[in-house]
């Protein structure tokens, strides 16, 4: 039994990465061909580092998803805190449904909608171009919002409320209590929804294609690319991403497992 | 407690959950303008002609898609079973995993899913295409090529791609909660390994099931990417046609309907799933 899971999961992981080998090996490929390997070369690398809009790019996903989390981060968490001390039942499934539904609604839909109120509140203005870089914050904030609400909830559930109590008691105000005792305690969702918000809108296609205007991110640029034949050069970029992702990744789990190991000798 | 502690402790929720309603305050205007209203809006479009005057000629419409959101339907139906059959076994093999292991499995299963759609999706088009590398293998065997790009069978292997992840995160975390005493207990009242599956395993996973297929269903049927690259002219797809249309202003509006077609439609499945696993925070959908 153990053996036919090792290979099942074997087969299962070949296949999910064999496009994303491809993708590595292609970008080392000497013509500019992603279908046929001619031979070794740093050429599309150098490419790339040259490549002014890849970079402009870059540089605007970067940018983006920092305000983007940054933004969501803060409202999201103040309204974590808002729900959790909801008393009435009702306001807050009300609520609770309402963050739910940027992760329900197919991406598209949500896209169209955002769109279609940049426009209508645009052409009730008399602007023009009413899509940009602001468009495309409220946006990504908008769907990354529901994932540091739903990260931060319950890790405030998880705490003790007599401990804000007890520190109100012995002579903090509600507001000392807060940042001393109850967000050290909440810290760790705050991070993960953070993190999430920003992977999430790096990532993000589909809402950014419909609310950018003239800003390019790079999933979008990638699309325009992907209109005619790619050259290896995309795949570069994306290797550069994928490598960074993965030895992150490595990283964040290796230095936890030694912490557990380090926690189990003592 | 006295009464007179009672009440005092009484203000101080009152006073307590007025500020924390204060709280709210700058994220509920803020779901009220960029979430609820921006619906609205899709369905003023949806209602209304170009002057803004009230039709219902956009619906007359919804005839001549009809095929294409059976297609939608169906290919991400397709995908999604295909993509369960494939993630329940391998979840529930990662469970029996050493914990250390899982870490290190799940990480690996994590990491597509920071890799753009877009170049994941193209790169399974080098593989597939007429020129591509597949076939580019086979003609250097001396065997005949293989038609397999635009066709239905593409896009949904491209669903299948691009999802897997999001089926086996919540199988696995559903999975690894299955209290092993259970099953301890069944075989100590005498079931074997298939009654302990269909018996216990199987119905303790259902909350997995069900949100992993959710969000495998919902991005699949609405998307519009994957179904252009590999699906090509022959693959037509709800997406494709909302994208089409809600670009051009004269369509627009028969986009937006579009759109609110298949909002409707996914909420409610949505609503109905829901109905097979009871979630106790979260709040209700829709």
């Amino acid at each position: 039994m153990k053996h036919i899971g090792r290979i099942y999961m074997g087969i299962i992981f070949a296949l999910m990465y064999l496009p994303l080998l491809v993708m590595v090996v292609f970008s080392f490929n000497e013509s500019n061909s992603t279908a046929k390997f001619t031979g070794f070369s740093l050429y599309w690398y150098e490419e790339m580092l040259n490549d002014t809009a890849a970079m402009e790019a870059l540089k605007n996903t970067l940018v983006l998803a920092a305000c983007t989390t940054v933004i969501a981060t803060l409202l999201g968490t103040v309204a974590a805190v808002g729900i959790y001390n909801m008393r009435h039942k009702w306001l807050r499934t009300g609520v609770l449904s309402v963050t739910n539904i940027p992760m329900m609604n197919p991406e598209i839909v949500m896209g169209v909608s955002l769109m279609l109120l940049f426009a209508f509140v645009g052409r009730m203005m008399g602007a023009v171009e009413s899509l940009g870089f602001g468009t495309m914050l409220i946006s990504h904030v908008t769907f990354c919002l529901p994932y540091v609400v739903l990260n931060v909830l319950p890790k405030l559930n998880q705490t003790d409320p007599h401990l804000a109590e007890a520190a109100q008691d012995l002579g903090s105000t509600p507001v000392q209590a807060f940042f001393k005792v109850v967000l050290p305690s909440i810290s760790s969702g705050i991070v993960s929804g953070a993190l999430m918000a920003f992977t999430l809108s790096i990532d993000d296609f589909v809402i950014s294609h419909y609310t950018s205007g003239g800003y390019t991110t790079l999933p979008l640029l990638i699309y325009n690319m992907t209109k005619k034949r790619v050259t290896p050069e995309m795949y570069a970029v994306c290797t550069c991403i994928f490598m960074s992702v993965l030895i992150l990744l490595l990283v964040m789990n290796i230095s936890q497992i030694r912490q557990s190991a380090n926690k189990n000798k003592k | 407690m006295t009464d007179k502690a009672k009440r005092i402790s009484a203000n101080k929720r009152k006073g307590k959950s007025v500020g924390a309603a204060l709280l709210n305050i700058p994220y509920m205007v803020w779901a009220m303008i960029f979430i609820i209203v921006p619906m609205f809006i899709v369905a003023f479009y949806a209602f209304t002609d170009a002057d803004g005057a009230f039709t219902l000629e956009n619906f007359k419409q919804l005839g001549e898609y009809r095929d294409n959101i059976a297609d939608s339907f169906i290919y991400a139906f397709i995908a999604t079973v295909i993509t369960l059959l494939l993630a329940y076994p391998f979840a529930y093999f990662v469970t029996k995993c050493k914990e250390s292991t899982q870490k290190i499995i799940m990480m690996l299963v994590m990491v597509p899913l920071w890799m753009n759609l877009l170049i994941l999706t193209y790169s399974i088009m080098n593989i597939i295409e007429a020129n591509g590398i597949i076939n580019n293998f086979l003609q250097m065997l001396g065997l005949e090529r293989l038609q397999m790009i635009n066709t239905p069978g593409a896009v949904i292997l491209g669903m299948i791609y691009n999802y897997f992840p999001y089926m086996v995160l919540p199988l696995v975390s559903v999975m690894s909660k299955i209290d092993n005493s259970l099953l301890e207990a069944a075989s100590d009242l005498g079931s074997n390994a298939v009654s302990r599956f269909v018996r216990v395993i199987l119905p303790l996973s259902v909350p997995g099931i069900v949100s992993g297929v959710t969000m495998v269903f919902v991005p699949s049927v609405s998307t519009f990417y994957i179904s252009q690259k590999l699906g090509g002219s022959s693959v037509n797809m709800i997406g494709d046609i909302i994208e089409s249309l809600i670009n051009k202003v004269a369509t627009r509006h028969v986009g937006a309907m579009l759109a609110l077609v298949l909002m409707v439609i996914i909420l409610v499945c949505i609503m109905l799933m829901n109905r097979f696993s009871d979630d106790d925070e979260g709040g209700m959908i829709v």
